[in-house]
């Protein structure tokens, strides 16, 4: 059986849920600005590296995502 | 009820929300649930920002694909060397229509050439042989000549140069080299 979680609960997992992803989100655009920066410049070995960072980032906020709906389904 | 929450609404004080107050009827919506929602609305905006950001990437990674794909420049006549001065300076189109570059002799036998888009923010520079540097009047940029990286201003990358082979009392531009310091 699904354990209720009370709405302060959620509030307060949802703040730290925000504070995580806040953290990921600055780190993709200081990803994108140096991506751009070398692609520039003529650097081009770190262009895909790159991209699968941003896309591993974008994976975990999805999962983050994810669980906070989950949260929010009917009680079984 | 048709899109009606299956979450039971909780009242503070545990009587039916029939029997609360006729204010409660009018602000049902609690503080923190108004809380709840607002943060999880902007964790979803960050999400989509998220996926502007991996767009952004995959952009550059294509263009990067697309820019590869056309291959080596092709060796193009620029001028004679008779119809540039010592100390003279010569606007070209090189290797497209819309990419405009300077040539410039700083000695009977030293060509120099860059793209004359500035590196900060795409403003035409100005070429001054004399003092040995290119000036962006937009925000004052200053670049070298002799190496096209930058000396003073916002700038923070070198101007592309363009390769350069004299033959025959020609001219001919080979190819772009970008550089990032």
């Amino acid at each position: 059986m699904k354990r209720a979680v009370a709405r302060e609960q959620q509030a307060t997992i949802v703040y730290g849920i925000v504070s995580i992803v806040v953290l990921i989100v600055v780190l993709q655009l200081w990803l994108l600005t140096a991506t751009m920066n070398a692609f520039l410049g003529g650097v081009e070995a770190v262009i895909w590296p790159a991209a699968a960072a941003s896309l591993v980032c974008l994976f975990l906020i999805a999962g983050l995502l994810l669980y906070l709906y989950r949260l929010d389904e009917p009680e079984e | 009820m048709p899109g009606k929450s299956k979450r039971r609404v909780k009242t503070p004080d545990g009587r039916p929300f029939s029997r609360q107050p006729k204010w409660r009827h009018d602000f049902p919506i609690e503080v923190v649930e108004d809380s709840y929602v607002s943060r999880r609305d902007f964790t979803k905006f960050l999400g989509l920002t998220s996926l502007a950001f991996v767009a952004g990437q995959l952009f550059i990674g294509f263009k990067n694909l697309f820019l590869r794909g056309r291959g080596k420049l092709p060796s193009v006549q620029i001028a004679g060397t008779d119809d540039i001065p010592v100390g003279g300076t010569l606007r070209f189109q090189y290797p497209g229509e819309n990419d405009y570059n300077l040539l410039m002799r700083t000695g009977p036998d030293t060509y120099r050439a860059y793209s004359q888009k500035c590196t900060h923010l795409s403003c035409a520079v100005t070429p001054n042989v004399a003092a040995g540097t290119l000036h962006c009047p937009c925000h004052d940029g200053v670049f070298d000549l002799a190496t096209g990286r930058p000396l003073a201003g916002p700038p923070r990358r070198p101007l592309p140069r363009i390769t350069l082979q004299v033959r025959d009392g020609k001219v001919f531009a080979t190819g772009v080299e970008v550089r990032s310091t």
